[in-house]
């Protein structure tokens, strides 16, 4: 089971939490003028990183509020959280 | 190839067989053949063998970086059915089953496809009215299913605890008498043994760690064991799509995760068919080795790492223990994860990709080992004609463009 540090009760267990998978996506503003692929590409497609990953969690038998994690998606170790609209650990800006 | 029979065992026994012959060739890689497929799993496989048997192109390469049949074809829990709700999925599913029910003589392999059927059962009203829709739609298609009662369940499964003070109550179970399972091994090594009669090279520990390109089109890839041409590429890597997807260039709906199941010690015959809850996430059924062999639901988050977290075998041994209490004293015996390709529809992607001279098959997600036979139908036939058959046309990667998505989500009979 994953020990997950949740940015605003501490580490917990992972039953405690829900996923939310990729963060950092955001809606596109200027909907109406995307093409059908472009929709897709931001509803569907996703990164599915092998290797530092940055996503999200919900501590939802806890403070119940949505947070981002890095972890590896091979070894499973989470290396930072943080809270939603702060900026993912430096060496993943780019991954962002 | 040697056929194999009762006259050539009695053969080999004379001389306590010794002298049978390696069943597939390990050859080196040639310059270039007409179609690499990337992935030796059962889906890889098949589709080197129908490509051979089918359509008659045998220059073909599977490339398999570990050893073939060793990801989910190895980690799966062998059931095969062909109970889906939509048209679409139903037919592709039926052409597997189909294709399962001559396996073993087509390949001239012992497949062990023991036809015993599928429970899938119902724990609220809404599930039994769910299974009555789904058993009809099956029949509509010309799919075997039939509604049972608790009571005639209880006849025919009486460890099942059919009780209404338990804790997943049971109201009855949609049934698919042709369904059941196979050796998840055997059919790996009687594609593999088809598909190398015909002349296809199988070539294990060879990993594809990129793609060699000429002007817009993908003509080859690059491999530990040097760079290899191509007409064609097909990727069917489960688990490791958006990988390859990634080094070819496009991208993906697929999200992996891991998927976990297990084995008890063996035990005697108590468990003569499959049963599957998609309310509480367990299915179970019993080997020939006399093993109780227990699927979980997947882990929630994305994960390569072939193991998943212990809350999920929990949570399905407690529901399995709940409807099977006979089973409470039975010590398991090994636990394992697979990595599944999960789509946002539950149905797999099958067809082009968006970049020239590949294919890609992937997205099967939870429920691929039943299809290993009919993935690699469809997909031969793809990678032959250039166009999808019309069993896969529906399943491009297109659809999540156009919006035609085939959502199979529950409605299959099992959480996906």
């Amino acid at each position: 089971m994953l020990q997950i540090p949740c940015p605003w009760c501490g580490i917990r267990d992972e039953s405690e939490f829900s996923y939310g998978g990729e963060a950092h996506i955001t809606r596109p503003i200027n909907s109406e003028e995307l093409s059908d692929d472009e929709w897709a590409d931001y509803l569907f497609m996703r990164k599915n990183t092998r290797g530092a990953f940055l996503e999200q969690w919900q501590h939802a038998q806890g403070c119940r509020r949505w947070f981002n994690v890095q972890r590896d998606t091979v070894s499973y170790k989470i290396s930072a959280s943080y809270k939603v609209g702060d900026l993912p650990p430096q060496e993943m800006l780019n991954d962002k | 190839m040697s056929k194999y029979s009762i006259f050539s065992l009695a053969k080999q026994a004379i001389n306590y067989h010794e002298g049978w012959e390696k069943v597939w060739r390990n050859p080196e890689p040639k310059k270039h053949y007409d179609v690499i497929i990337i992935g030796g799993g059962g889906h890889g496989l098949a589709t080197a063998y129908y490509l051979a048997k089918n359509h008659g192109i045998t220059n073909v390469a599977v490339l398999e970086k570990g050893y073939i049949g060793g990801g989910n074809t190895g980690r799966n829990t062998t059931i095969v059915r062909s109970n889906y709700l939509w048209d679409e999925s139903a037919h592709l599913y039926e052409k597997s089953l189909k294709l399962w029910e001559n396996l073993s003589q087509d390949l001239n392999f012992n497949v062990m496809f023991s036809q015993r059927g599928v429970y899938n059962l119902g724990h609220s009203l809404q599930d039994m009215r769910d299974i009555q829709r789904r058993v009809n739609a099956n029949r509509l298609n010309g799919i075997d299913g039939e509604i049972v009662e608790a009571d005639e369940l209880k006849r025919r499964i009486p460890i099942l605890n059919t009780s209404s003070q338990s804790r997943y109550p049971v109201l009855g179970a949609s049934f698919q008498p042709r369904a059941g399972t196979a050796r998840h091994d055997a059919v790996a090594w009687g594609f593999a043994r088809g598909a190398d009669s015909f002349g296809v090279d199988i070539i294990q520990q060879c990993e594809v760690s990129g793609f060699i390109r000429e002007n817009d089109q993908i003509v080859g890839v690059e491999t530990n064991r040097g760079n290899i041409g191509a007409g064609k590429v097909g990727i069917v890597v489960a688990g490791n799509s958006s990988v390859l997807a990634d080094m070819a260039g496009f991208r993906l709906p697929v999200t992996s995760h891991p998927l976990q199941a297990l084995v008890s010690e063996p035990i005697k015959p108590v468990l003569d068919t499959v049963v599957m809850s998609n309310a509480v996430h367990g299915y179970i059924s019993q080997s020939d080795k006399g093993d109780l062999v227990v699927g979980a639901g997947i882990d929630s988050y994305n994960g390569y790492g072939q193991r998943g977290s212990y809350t999920v075998i929990e949570n399905a041994l407690a529901a399995i223990k709940e409807l099977f209490p006979v089973f409470s004293r039975v010590r398991m015996n090994r636990q394992w994860g697979g990595i599944v390709d999960t789509t946002p529809d539950a149905c797999p992607i099958i067809g082009q990709s968006p970049v020239k001279g590949v294919y890609i098959n992937c997205g099967w997600g939870t429920g691929g080992f039943k299809a290993t036979p009919g993935s690699g139908y469809v997909f031969a036939h793809t990678l032959a004609k250039g166009q999808p058959h019309e069993l896969n046309q529906a399943f491009s990667l297109q659809r999540f463009s156009t919006g035609s998505l085939i959502d199979e989500h529950g409605a299959a009979g099992v959480a996906h």
